[in-house]
């Protein structure tokens, strides 16, 4: 099977926030076959891996089929949370946009039923 | 089947667009309710510094400007109503303002509704809660690290105070802390009588209220294709229509910008939760696991399926402490190696502070325009490499002299630095107050919701 690399953010977007301490990143597939592809490929322990630079701590990850969607908790990426994170990013506005950018491999057969398709 | 009660939002946080409510009331003439949300996590601490220096005050005053705004719409015979937590520490203050403004303007049939009871500072300091209840909900750690330097305790307080004010026959709802979904609830439960235990409508309208809780958000704020939205200075502000059933329509008056789609939707509702199938909320427990979302026309999604159990049996506070000062600073570099030669420059400064006898307990350099927000998680060094860089330092310390010693060592850079510093035009910083955010718990019996009504 041929595969391609892309970055997240061809098949999914995403938001992110602040929880307490730590922050949540939602990410949303495009299309429910993107959503399949991710439920495999985008795994708590990915994730945790792409934000460990930042000290996220143990990441874990809920799934939203319904929406098309994964959720992931960051406890610790804030250091020290909201009022008391030195950090410009205090509030964990910047980790959705930043994990759009993980590398991801995925067949290249599948990526065009998992692009967004246009309104308009 | 009632009409749908139509709910707005046009306040997500406090400093949101000062002219959003009489622009969201212009737009949608026959809104019922309007939620204007003014409490972040730490703002009530800064209420309770004004509120030191001066007791009556201690609520949102921008909030009066509001009412001001407002003021046209009822005398031109409005229904409208307003929720607010803009009533923070002290919403009768709030409402005695309230009320002078409208009783200035010839609108004596107003009604204001106070909610209060959300002060658990007493409680906290009393030791009457169990140790287990409000030690650190992330950290664990026991209440009594912070006591003595606790500022503020508030408990989330649920819908029934809101549709209590409302029943009552109030029309603009003074809050202090309340969970901001349930600022939406409360007129849906007034409205359409729902039972306490109504637990799946309930979550339908805690759903409505966390899509609108931010503002601009839903109508395509702060959305993955924000760029691509049309109008963006005139970003629309959302209105749920709420059903009996529980379920809405997210919408926006017509006329204004940006978009209300399946995909703002989708990531409003995501926004800030944790586990999805137990969203808590002091009203009920909702999973969002049964939602569906359907597009019925441009700007108009239909979320329907919410399911509800009981809520949980304590409240979650949020309370503050002391926690010493901090100061922040920018200043610009340009030219090659302009990152090497910023963070050379943030060195510099700490070590003059060092030599000036002060050891600061946190200190951070960020290269702004490296990936610096995101530290270590993009590639490093960008390729290419910047050639301007803007340094960030920003520091935390005990001791308020610290920081005036560490303000003092920044601009000597401007003659001192490398050459291509500049934008040094903000000037020395001021050291400000820091307040810890401390969540807890509190059992539900400890906390005893009060309604008031107060006439003009």
């Amino acid at each position: 099977m041929k595969t391609t690399s892309i970055r997240l953010g061809e098949i999914a977007h995403a938001r992110s926030g602040d929880k307490g301490s730590g922050a949540n990143v939602g990410v949303i597939a495009y299309t429910p076959a993107g959503y399949e592809l991710l439920r495999n490929l985008l795994s708590a322990d990915r994730v945790e891996e792409f934000f460990r630079p930042m000290g996220v701590g143990k990441v874990t990850r809920y799934e939203i089929p319904n929406l098309g969607a994964l959720n992931f908790l960051l406890p610790h990426i804030l250091a020290g949370g909201g009022s008391r994170s030195l950090r410009t990013d205090a509030q964990g506005k910047t980790l959705g946009q930043a994990l759009l950018e993980l590398p991801i491999e995925i067949p290249e057969d599948r990526l065009s039923a998992c692009r967004r398709t246009r309104r308009e | 089947m009632p009409e749908p009660l139509k709910i707005g939002n046009a306040q997500g946080f406090w400093g949101d667009s000062a002219d959003a409510p009489s622009r969201l009331v212009a737009g949608q003439p026959d809104l019922d309710y309007l939620t204007l949300d003014y409490l972040a996590e730490v703002s009530l601490s800064i209420l309770a510094l004004q509120r030191d220096r001066d007791p009556s005050a201690g609520y949102a005053r921008d909030f009066l400007d509001v009412v001001r705004s407002l003021v046209p719409f009822w005398k031109k015979g409005s229904k409208l109503r307003l929720v607010t937590n803009a009533g923070g520490l002290n919403p009768r203050g709030c409402a005695e303002a309230c009320a002078a403004i409208l009783k200035e303007s010839g609108l004596r049939s107003l009604k204001m509704g106070m909610v209060t009871g959300d002060d658990v500072l007493p409680a906290l300091r009393s030791g009457s809660p169990s140790d287990d209840l409000v030690c650190n909900l992330e950290t664990r750690e026991p209440l009594s690290k912070v006591a003595n330097s606790l500022v503020t305790a508030n408990a989330y307080l649920g819908a029934d105070g809101v549709a209590e004010a409302i029943r009552a026959g109030a029309d603009i709802i003074l809050t202090g802390r309340v969970a901001d979904p349930s600022m939406a609830v409360g007129p849906c439960i007034a409205h359409f009588g729902w039972s306490p235990t109504d637990y799946d409508r309930i979550a339908g309208a805690t759903i409505a209220g966390h899509l609108i809780e931010c503002g601009a958000q839903v109508c395509g704020g702060i959305s993955s294709h924000w760029l691509e939205l049309p109008d963006l200075a005139n970003i629309g502000f959302p209105v749920v229509e709420v059903a009996g059933d529980g379920s809405c329509v997210v919408t926006k008056p017509q006329g204004t910008g940006g978009r209300v789609t399946l995909e703002t939707v989708k990531e409003q509702l995501l926004y800030e939760i944790g586990d999805p199938g137990n969203y808590l909320s002091p009203d009920v427990t909702v999973s969002f696991l049964s939602l569906e979302l359907e597009e019925m026309g441009k700007d108009r999604v239909w979320v329907r399926g919410a399911k509800g159990r009981a809520p949980v049996d304590s409240y979650k506070v949020s309370a503050t402490y002391r926690e010493g000062y901090t100061a922040q600073c920018l200043l610009t570099i340009f030219g090659r190696n302009a990152e090497e030669k910023a963070k050379r420059c943030g060195e510099i400064v700490f070590e003059r502070v060092r030599q000036a006898g002060y050891e600061l307990e946190r200190t951070s350099i960020e290269c702004l325009g490296t990936g610096a927000v995101v530290p270590g998680v993009l590639p490093h060094p960008l390729q290419p490499e910047p050639m301007e860089v803007v340094l960030r330092l920003s520091v935390a310390d005990r001791r308020r002299e610290a920081l005036d010693r560490f303000a003092k060592e920044i601009f000597p850079l401007v003659t001192a630095g490398p050459q291509g510093i500049t934008g040094y035009s903000a000037g020395r910083p001021n050291p400000r107050a820091v307040f810890g955010y401390w969540p807890c718990l509190i059992e539900k019996s400890l906390v005893r919701p009060q309604v008031e009504i107060l006439e003009i």
